[in-house]
C-alpha cells in the first residue's frame, strides 16, 4: 500500500475538529501570541529614533526573535500532546488498528500543528509589520524593514515550527505523561532559536545567502526528522504501554 | 456408601449442575414421556456445526490432549469453513507472545471458520487481548503463525490485513469532543472507504443510532458510546471483527442490545472473535469456544465442553430412600456409577436417553415414589471454572 493521502487528510482534519472543541488548545493558541507579540510591540513603539544604529538594529532583532518564540513553543505544546494526549484518553488504539502507516499518522498530527500555528505567526508578524508602519517612528520602522530581518521571518517561521513539531510528536510518543512530554518539547524547541538569534543580533553577519543556507539546514534537518520520528514510532510500545 | 459408588468429580457437586427434565411423572407414577425434552446437539444459535471427526482421539473437534497440555494438535478445533479446499478466516498455528521474562500466551493455535461466531474466554491476565492485538498487527508475535482473513501475518502485511478486519477494543475509544458522525466520518478516511454518508448511515442504522449522528460523543452514555465503537468497527465490512470485551461495564439493557446487534451480525454472516468474560454471553452467541489461560486450554462448542469434561448424569428425585438402591440402580446396565444425594440419587450414564426409562421402570418395579428425572446440565461456566480450578490446583506449590 503506498502513501495515502486521504489517510493524512482525515488525521488532520479530525485534529483540526478537534482543536476547535479544545479549550487547552484554543487557549493556548489565543494566549501565547499575544503573550510573544506585546513585549515586541512595546519597544517598537516606544524605542527612540534617537539611538544609535547599532543599538537599534539589536532591539529590532530581539523583537523580531520574540516573534519566533511563537512557531518555536505553540507547535511544541500541541505536539506534544498529539499521541501522549490520544494515548491517556484511549483513542490511540482504535486508530492504529485501522490501515493507517504510521508516517502517515505522523505527516497528518504535524500538518494539524503547523496549520493553525504558522497562520498564526505569520498573523502576528503580519500585524506586528503593520504597526511598525502606521505607528513606529519612520527610523525605527525602516530598521524593521531593512536588511535580512522579515526573510529570515518569514523563512524559519515555518522551517521552527517543523522542527518544534517533530521533536514535540518524538518526545510525545515516548513520554506517558502529556505534562512531562510538553516541557521537555519547549525546552527542545528552543537550540534552532539560537542559531537565528546570532543572525538578528548580527553576532554573525547576516546575509540572504547565509539565511537562505541556514534555512536549508534546517528544512534538511526537519525532512529527516520525519523519518526519524516514524523510526521511533512504535506501535506495540503504544499500545502495551511499553513492555517488550 | 457401596463399593458400587463412584464419586462423581468433585466440581461436579461443587458447581451444582444444573438440571434439564427429561421427563416426569403423573400421579399415577407413569412417566409421561411426551414431556422429555432433551438437549439438542446444535448450537443456541444458527445453523448447526457439523462435527468433523479428526485428530487421534477421534473426538468432535477434539483439541483437548490432556488436562494440561495446550490445544496443538494442528488438525485440532476445525470447523466446517476449514475443512480441505475452504480457507479460515482466522488460522492461528502455535502463536506465541512474550514480554521479556512474561508469557502473556503460549502455543495457540485455532482456526475460525467464515461466518463463525467464535468465543475466546480466560480470567484476566490469560492473553486473550493480546492475542487479539497480535492478529489485529498491533503486536508482532514472538513465534507462531497465523493466517488473518487471508493474509499471513506479517509486518508487510499490517496494513492490508487491518484494512480487513475491524477491532473494536474494550473502551471505545472515541473523540468525545467531536460528533458522531466526525467521528466515523473519519474512519471512512482512515479506511478509504467511498460512499461515506450511505456507509455512515448503514452503520449507525445497524446499531440504531441515526439518529444520534449529530450528538457529541461525549454527551452519550457508556452503553451509548459502546454501539458508535461497534457501528465504528462495521464502517469497512469487515471480514473479521474482532470484539475485545463488548460488554464490559455495561447495564443489563445496554449488555442485551449489544447481544442483540451481535446476534444480527451473525445472521448477516459476519466472522467475529468474541473475547468475553461472561460466560453466559458465549454460551450464547458462540458457535464455539476456546478457554485461554496462556496456554489454550480447550476449544469447541459449549455443548461439547461440557461433555468432555463433566460425565452425564441424571439426578433422581424420589419421597423417600429406596430399601435396596444397589440391588435397583446397580442392576440397570446403562447405568454407571451412582450416589445417594439428599434428595434421591444422582446416576452416571452413558446415554441419558437410553437410561432414564428404564430407571423409571426400575423404581417403579421397586414401588418407588418418583418426584422427577433429569439429566444434569452443567452450563459453560461449570466448564470455564473446572479448568480454572486445575490451573489454580496445578500452580499450587
Amino acid at each position: 500500500m503506498s502513501f495515502s493521502r486521504r489517510r493524512v487528510a482525515a488525521i488532520t482534519v479530525k485534529e483540526l475538529q478537534d482543536y476547535r472543541h479544545n479549550r487547552f488548545v484554543i487557549g493556548t493558541m489565543a494566549v501565547l501570541p499575544l503573550l510573544f507579540i506585546a513585549a515586541p510591540m512595546v519597544q517598537l513603539l516606544t524605542a527612540s529614533a534617537s539611538v544609535a544604529s547599532s543599538k537599534l538594529d539589536a532591539r529590532v532583532g530581539l523583537s523580531l526573535l520574540y516573534m519566533l518564540l511563537i512557531p518555536a513553543f505553540l507547535p511544541s505544546t500541541l505536539a506534544a500532546y498529539s499521541v501522549a494526549g490520544e494515548r491517556e484518553q484511549g483513542t490511540l488504539e482504535p486508530v492504529l488498528i485501522t490501515p493507517i502507516r504510521r508516517e502517515e499518522f505522523l505527516v497528518g498530527k504535524a500538518l494539524a500543528v503547523a496549520g493553525p500555528t504558522i497562520a498564526i505567526a505569520y498573523a502576528i508578524f503580519g500585524i506586528f509589520l503593520a504597526a511598525a508602519k502606521l505607528f513606529a517612528n519612520p527610523v525605527i520602522a525602516s530598521a524593521v524593514f531593512a536588511g535580512s530581518h522579515v526573510l529570515v521571518q518569514l523563512l524559519f517561521t515555518p522551517l521552527l515550527a517543523g522542527w518544534s513539531i517533530w521533536v514535540g510528536i518524538a518526545i510525545s510518543a515516548r513520554s506517558t505523561d502529556i505534562r512531562v512530554a510538553q516541557q521537555l518539547s519547549i525546552f527542545a524547541s528552543l537550540p534552532p532559536l539560537g542559531i537565528v538569534a546570532v543572525m538578528q543580533f548580527k553576532v554573525i553577519a547576516p546575509s540572504t545567502g547565509l539565511a537562505l543556507a541556514l534555512a536549508a539546514a534546517l528544512l534538511i534537518v526537519d525532512a529527516l526528522g520525519w523519518r526519524a520520528v516514524a523510526a521511533i514510532f512504535d506501535r506495540e510500545r503504544l499500545i502495551t504501554g511499553g513492555r517488550r | 456408601m457401596s463399593s458400587q459408588r463412584q464419586t462423581l468429580s468433585g466440581a461436579t457437586r461443587r458447581l451444582g449442575a444444573h438440571r434439564q427434565d427429561l421427563g416426569f411423572l403423573g400421579p399415577n407414577g407413569e412417566l409421561a414421556t411426551s414431556g422429555i425434552r432433551r438437549e439438542t446437539a446444535e448450537p443456541a444459535h444458527g445453523p448447526p456445526v457439523q462435527p468433523v471427526r479428526c485428530g487421534p482421539r477421534g473426538g468432535l473437534y477434539d483439541a483437548r490432549v490432556d488436562q494440561r497440555a495446550s490445544v496443538q494438535s494442528s488438525s485440532a478445533s476445525v470447523p466446517p469453513a476449514t475443512r480441505p479446499g475452504v480457507s479460515a478466516a482466522l488460522e492461528v498455528r502455535g502463536l506465541t507472545k512474550r514480554f521479556g521474562e512474561r508469557t502473556a500466551f503460549s502455543d495457540v493455535s485455532f482456526s475460525v471458520g467464515h461466518g463463525e461466531v467464535f468465543g475466546f474466554l480466560g480470567p484476566n491476565g490469560a492473553g486473550k487481548t493480546t492475542t487479539v492485538r497480535t492478529l489485529g498487527t498491533l503486536i508482532a508475535p514472538t513465534s507462531g503463525s497465523a493466517t488473518v482473513a487471508g493474509l499471513p501475518l506479517s509486518a508487510e502485511n499490517g496494513s492490508a490485513i487491518r484494512s480487513r478486519i475491524s477491532i473494536m477494543p474494550e473502551a471505545p475509544g472515541l473523540y468525545l469532543r467531536l460528533t458522531v458522525m466526525e467521528n466515523l466520518r473519519c474512519f471512512t478516511g482512515l479506511y478509504e472507504l467511498d460512499d461515506v454518508r450511505g456507509r455512515i448511515e448503514r452503520a449507525l442504522r445497524a446499531v440504531n443510532l441515526l439518529d444520534r449522528a449529530g450528538d457529541s460523543c461525549g454527551s452519550l452514555s457508556k452503553g451509548l458510546r459502546q454501539r458508535v465503537a461497534l457501528a465504528r468497527a462495521l464502517l469497512n465490512d469487515p471480514a473479521v471483527l474482532f470484539l475485545d470485551e463488548p460488554t464490559s461495564g455495561l447495564d443489563p439493557v445496554a449488555t442485551r442490545e449489544v447481544h442483540e446487534l451481535i446476534g444480527s451480525l451473525r445472521e448477516r454472516g459476519v466472522t467475529i472473535f468474541l473475547t468475553t468474560h461472561r460466560l453466559e454471553e458465549a454460551e450464547r452467541l458462540c458457535d464455539r469456544v476456546a478457554i485461554l489461560s496462556t496456554t489454550l486450554r480447550l476449544i469447541g462448542r459449549p455443548d461439547e465442553l461440557r461433555q468432555r469434561l463433566f460425565r452425564r448424569s441424571l439426578d433422581v428425585r424420589v419421597r423417600a430412600p429406596l430399601d435396596d438402591p444397589r440391588a435397583v440402580l446397580g442392576a440397570l446396565p446403562e447405568v454407571e456409577a451412582w450416589e445417594q444425594t439428599p434428595s434421591g440419587y444422582t446416576l452416571n450414564v452413558s446415554d441419558p436417553d437410553r437410561a432414564a426409562p428404564a430407571l423409571a421402570r426400575a423404581l417403579i418395579a421397586a414401588n418407588a415414589d418418583i418426584l422427577s428425572i433429569a439429566e444434569s446440565h452443567h452450563s459453560l461456566e461449570d466448564v470455564y471454572l473446572e479448568l480454572i480450578d486445575e490451573d489454580v490446583e496445578a500452580k499450587r506449590p
